[in-house]
């Protein structure tokens, strides 16, 4: 019957994408288990030694480290960290348009941006703008290594220790739950003192082995990257429950959609038959 | 009753360790160090080697790690580990592969190798062998 192709073909078009969205939303639903427990094994690591570093600022120490001195605010670098990949919803976006902000706000009081990049939206899209990106990392893949971050890391530290740039901020989502991602922009560098924990009051510093330099320096660094690295591994899991989520949602509207069209068909099909059976009816009562 | 110190022990990718304990015998750069509680707060790195925690008289606790960092507070020992491993998860086919691995390498001098990353890798298979080597005759 000749009625309604154009709709029966659309039908099927929509349930090819459907299947598409479907099998997008499963992957991303058991990836995103995998994702969220590399977040959860990771926290310790970098619970703790945000807790030593919050001890360290308590401390008195005799060699002031230049990671932990506050200096005048001429220039900031940001480490953004987004997804490979799109079809997560607003979660890249959402992130963008916080950073951008914050950006506009830098730079109503004269304070300059350079960026670095990890993923290959951040790239992209703040490549693209044309804003400083001074390092980029790309493809880390659903288990990221800390290993591929050292270098990006390297280039701000390098930059920061040069007296080049007088912050270092790293912006990603924070993984709430399934349903929420939430764009953070955390403060690395200088080291603040927040509150000072009772106990910890008062005069005092550590020993250290072998000097203070030395033992400081590789402290610092490694709580930047473990920061950093915990901060993409958050990305990781935000990211996969965004696209369980816009997947889910695109395989309802396609459902929707599919229903509405089917009853279209159906129609066009009962008024064609209708039609016929009435044009016959109408032909024989005419003999 | 002996004093017991709060001993957490983490590694990059998990926690390892957590739990009271008499004493926790650390390798640091400078030689090993035993810490009890009350001890000074102290900051140090870590070589690879053996961590020991002593939990009480009957139970000592060995974990295998490939460096990282050591912060002591009074009433609570940190240990940033790289790489930690509990030692009855040790595998020392793997060790002993590591080893001849990092040996071979150094003897290639065409100078495309990390001689200090290799002679990292070394070190640390030698220490893990050594500390299995010790279990093994402790139990």
């Amino acid at each position: 019957m000749a009625v309604g192709k154009e709709i029966r073909l659309k039908i099927a078009s929509i349930k090819n994408t459907q299947k598409i969205t479907r099998a997008m939303e499963k992957v991303a639903t058991s990836k995103m288990r995998k994702t969220q427990l590399r977040m959860q094994a990771t926290r310790p690591y970098a619970k703790k030694i945000a807790q030593i570093i919050k001890h360290l600022a308590h401390a008195n120490p005799e060699y002031k480290h230049p990671f932990m001195e506050q200096r005048v605010v001429r220039k900031v670098g940001v480490i953004v960290v987004s997804s490979d990949r799109g079809l997560c919803g607003g979660l890249n976006s959402n992130l963008f348009r916080m950073l951008l902000r914050q950006m506009r706000t830098w730079s109503g009081e004269q304070v300059e941006i350079q960026l670095a990049t990890i993923g290959q939206k951040a790239a992209s899209f703040l490549g693209g703008a044309g804003l400083p990106v001074v390092a980029q990392v790309t493809k880390l893949g659903d288990t990221p290594h800390l290993e591929d971050l050292i270098g990006v890391i390297k280039v701000m530290l390098d930059d920061y220790s040069a007296g080049k740039i007088d912050a270092l901020y790293v912006a990603y989502n924070e993984f709430v739950n399934t349903m929420t991602q939430r764009p953070t922009l955390d403060h690395l560098l200088p080291v603040h003192t927040s509150e000072i924990a009772e106990e910890l009051s008062g005069h005092w510093d550590y020993l250290y082995e072998p000097d203070a330099k030395e033992v400081l320096d590789d402290l610092l660094i490694r709580y930047t990257e473990s920061i950093v690295f915990q901060g993409l591994v958050e990305n990781n899991a935000c990211e996969q429950a965004a696209r369980m989520v816009a997947m889910k949602s695109a395989s309802d509207n396609a459902g929707k959609l599919i229903n509405e069209l089917q009853l279209i068909y159906n129609k066009a099909r009962q008024a064609a038959i209708t039609q016929e059976i009435s044009e016959i009816v109408g032909g024989a009562a005419a003999v | 009753m002996v004093m017991t110190i709060h001993v957490d022990i983490v590694s990059a990718e998990e926690q390892i360790y957590s739990g009271l304990a008499e004493m926790v015998v650390a390798p640091a750069e400078e030689g090993d160090v035993g810490i009890a509680a009350r001890h000074a707060p102290l900051l140090t790195r870590l070589k690879p080697g053996e961590v020991r925690v002593k939990v009480d008289d009957k139970e000592t606790l060995p974990f295998f790690v490939s460096g990282g960092i050591l912060e002591v507070q009074p009433h609570v020992v940190s240990v940033l580990a790289d790489r930690a491993v509990r030692a009855h998860d040790l595998d020392e086919a793997a060790a002993l592969q590591a080893k001849q691995r990092a040996e071979e390498a150094l003897k290639d001098r065409s100078g495309k190798q990390d001689l200090a990353r290799v002679q990292r890798e070394l070190l640390e298979a030698v220490e893990q062998l050594r500390m299995l080597e010790r279990w093994r005759k402790h139990r």
